[in-house]
């Protein structure tokens, strides 16, 4: 009988031949990519730039790089505001999720979160600039208290300690940390760990502490990897908010890349390699304090102590978490009011008068600028989308879990610094002879969209009854018919969602446009950065609020087409 | 029409069998009951049959069907029909489409299928419901949905998996009847799990008692 042996599998030559096809794509498009980018960055660091003539090893870049002035407070102000701000929104986190669990479902606090994580990076930077500038509103709203008669002389944006980023940074990544956070809670029984917690005499923020975040921990540590390579290397906002001479290493090296003298070119790839080593760095430490962590945690855990002591600094982060949702809310409140206000003189809280002026008068541009962000941001967020269902319907078929290295991969492109390859990648291409097309710009965004489409539909994905797709099959229908009439329908409501995703993530990319489009792509996000750093507020809020715009409608559509199209569907109502 | 098992055995990839192998004819019209403690494997007997074994088990043996080795063949070309617990109604389609889902492409033209369809609602007492939502139906309702769905696929034998474990005790014989009656007048061979011997006595067929190895 040993002949009979047969592995009954569904995997045919199909699901073989789709998940070839998706780790192709993935290790040539993205991989292979990002690591001839970082090496070519790395030629030029050590002084080989043929482009420029350079073409003997050297260590001219970095002593070019020492020589930059400031270069010491840009590098302070890197680590100062992307660890305060990863360590300052993580601990809010995961503080405040404890409270938000136990009183909202995953669902609702997903809904709730949804707009914080739609308003791109740039949009809330400029909405938080003009609302802590000395003449926004919250100077007005201190003003007849503080006996301000004209508004005061504080530098409150772009101050040099890096506050006004540290909170900008806060305001953005906390609701993408407590979204992953209360994902990650719905795979923990929660409740019953908790009750039991509490019947042996713990309170309810010791068990949270104790016994649920150890838990939670590893299924968030990549998120918080990215978070923290992000706010190390953010460009966009830290030209907005942060300090500005010098600025944060990031936006330093900005500068240097698109300087007019090219021979700077070499101590920015320095530069470059020495932004990724902080980031490596950086996850170095945390790694560390997870270790001493994990050490001093059992210790704290086997003394056994009791008692209420962490409900204060539960209620704490509650009280912050609130706090930054309504700096939030005021900052893209008052980018809308700013595009319509005419006179708006100090202190009044509201316009004197108001105007659609800066609207019309901004039109001929923004109508470009919005026509490049739509074409980038749809065909970015279908070919991501395609891959994403590519990649997903090959793990069914092939009927395996994901393998740690497949995890990571989709994770790379955002845990790699951007402008650490960027650079050399867009040297390839004019050394290939590609310049700045819009094809390279969709392909660039699609490197950091696909990550998060991704990672937004692989949890309901998998959470779908397999029983559909058995039923389907025992019905007589083969793997496509089973994927296009049985669970793409049945999945709508977070494909939907990872649409919105993708789309909200391509508005927001400032960097990738800016390099492969060689500065000839005008995206509302490039102008919008340009525009904040002079001209007129009305004018800025103009585009700023079109780009919030963008990623809050997809979100809603998101929301409404799929109840709409299940509205006779009372088994799909609830899933999203 | 006949299904039949040769030595079939599972295991775990590289691990233990999860039962000894098992030698079994079911002919035409006839209902087999398999039974035996939780964990042992039955759910899994029937997955393996069907085409969906996971891949951390493999099978060892052989499934005729018709005299047609279909151990190899995928799920979808293999034409076993299989009833669920709790009937497996695709969600998204009306009663109407669910069955229209599974009607067997043979049946050509517009007005043909749809006369199918109507048809075999009106034998499951389902008439005018094509159009309803499959979440509004009761629970016998939806397992008689699912047996005409599965029944308009031709399937040349059927697999239930505890398909009335979950139905009030008036409905289940009801639904037990109408379930065997199809299965007897359609002549086609079936494999059910099962843990209530009311089932097996009403499916009066050979009832194939699961030990360990």
């Amino acid at each position: 009988m040993g002949a009979a042996l047969h592995q009954v599998t569904a995997t045919g030559p199909d699901g073989r031949w789709l998940r070839g096809a998706v780790l192709a794509t993935v290790l040539a498009g993205f991989v292979a990519p990002i690591a001839a980018g970082l090496w070519q960055t790395g030629r030029a660091a050590f002084g080989i730039l043929p482009a420029i003539g350079a073409s003997a090893p050297s260590l001219d870049a970095w002593q070019g790089l020492l020589a930059v002035p400031g270069l010491a407070t840009a590098v302070r102000h890197s680590l100062v505001t992307g660890l305060g701000a990863t360590i300052l929104s993580l601990a809010i986190a995961l503080g405040f999720s404890a409270i938000i669990h136990a009183r909202m479902s995953a669902r609702k606090s997903a809904r709730a979160l949804a707009p914080f994580l739609a308003v791109p990076h740039a949009a809330m930077a400029i909405g938080l600039a003009f609302l802590l500038s000395p003449s926004g509103w919250v100077a007005r709203l201190l003003a007849p208290f503080a006996g301000w008669e004209a508004p005061p002389d504080i530098a409150s944006v772009n101050d040099a300690l890096g506050l006004s980023l540290t909170l900008g940074l806060v305001v953005k990544e906390l609701p993408f940390l407590l979204l992953v956070i209360l994902t990650a809670l719905t795979q923990i029984p929660v409740a019953r760990q908790m009750a039991a917690g509490r019947a042996l005499g713990y309170g309810h923020g010791i068990v949270w502490a104790k016994v649920i975040l150890p838990q939670v921990w590893p299924l968030i540590r990549l998120p918080v990897l990215v978070v923290l390579a992000y706010s190390l290397s953010v460009v966009d906002m830290a030209m907005i908010l942060g300090p500005s001479n010098p600025p944060t290493l990031a936006v330093l090296l900005t500068r240097l890349f698109f300087a007019p003298d090219i021979q700077m070119l070499l101590p920015a790839s320095a530069g470059a390699i020495l932004q990724l080593g902080l980031v490596v760095l950086a996850f170095a430490g945390l790694l560390l304090a997870e270790a001493i962590a994990r050490y001093t945690g059992r210790w704290w855990l086997r003394r056994g102590g009791r008692g209420l002591s962490w409900e204060p600094i539960l209620a704490s982060m509650t009280a912050l978490a609130l706090a930054l949702a309504a700096i939030g809310a005021l900052a893209i409140l008052t980018l809308a009011f700013w595009s319509v206000a005419w006179r708006w003189p100090w202190p009044l809280l509201l316009p004197e008068s108001w105007s659609a002026q800066a609207w019309i008068s901004a039109g001929g541009g923004f109508g470009r600028a919005l026509k490049a962000t739509l074409v980038l941001a749809f065909a970015t967020t279908a070919l991501s989308l395609v891959l994403a269902i590519a990649w997903l319907e090959g793990e069914d078929r092939y009927d395996g879990k994901r393998a740690g290295w497949a995890e990571a991969l989709i994770y790379l492109p955002l845990l790699v610094p951007q402008i650490a390859f960027l650079f050399g990648l867009n040297l390839l291409f004019l050394k290939a002879g590609f310049n700045g097309g819009i094809a390279l710009a969709i392909w660039a965004q699609v490197l950091f969209v696909f990550p998060y489409v991704m990672i937004t539909l692989s949890d309901p994905w998998r959470a779908m009854d397999p029983r559909l797709d058995h039923a389907a099959a025992a019905l007589g229908a083969g793997p496509w018919r089973r994927l296009f009439r049985i669970k793409l329908p049945v999945l709508l409501a977070p494909v939907a969602t990872a649409a919105a995703v993708g789309i909200a993530v391509s508005v927001a990319q400032y960097l990738p446009t800016l390099f492969m489009g060689a500065g000839r792509i005008a995206t509302l996000t490039t102008e919008a950065v340009t525009l904040s750093s002079a001209s007129d507020r009305r004018i800025t809020a103009v585009y700023a609020s079109l780009q919030a715009a963008l990623p809050f409608l997809a979100y809603t559509l998101a929301i409404a087409v799929p109840a709409y199209i299940h509205r006779h569907r009372r088994d799909l109502r609830g899933g999203a | 029409m006949s299904l039949d098992l040769f030595g079939v055995t599972i295991s775990l990839r590289h691990g233990a069998a999860l039962f000894p192998p098992l030698t079994l004819s079911v002919a035409p019209g006839e209902v087999a009951t398999v039974m035996g403690p939780s964990g042992i494997g039955k759910s899994t007997l029937l997955d393996a049959l069907g085409g969906h074994l996971p891949r951390r088990f493999e099978m060892a043996g052989q499934v005729l069907l018709d005299g047609r080795d279909v151990t190899a063949l995928p799920a979808e070309a293999r034409r076993i029909g299989m009833l669920f617990q709790d009937a497996v109604l695709f969600p998204h389609l009306s009663v109407g489409d669910n069955l229209a889902f599974g009607l067997s492409q043979t049946v050509r033209g517009r007005a043909a299928r749809l006369a199918r369809v109507e048809a075999a609602l009106d034998q499951a007492g389902l008439a005018g419901m094509a159009g309803r939502d499959p979440a509004t139906l009761s629970g016998g309702q939806r397992a008689r949905a699912a047996l005409m769905r599965t029944l308009l696929s031709d399937p040349l034998a059927l697999l239930l998996d505890e398909p009335f474990s979950k139905l009030d005790a008036g409905l289940k014989e009801d639904v037990r009847r109408f379930t065997f009656a199809h299965i007897r007048d359609r002549g086609i061979p079936a494999l059910m799990v099962t843990h209530d011997p009311e089932d097996a006595q009403a499916a009066a067929g050979p009832v194939i008692q699961m030990a360990g190895p």
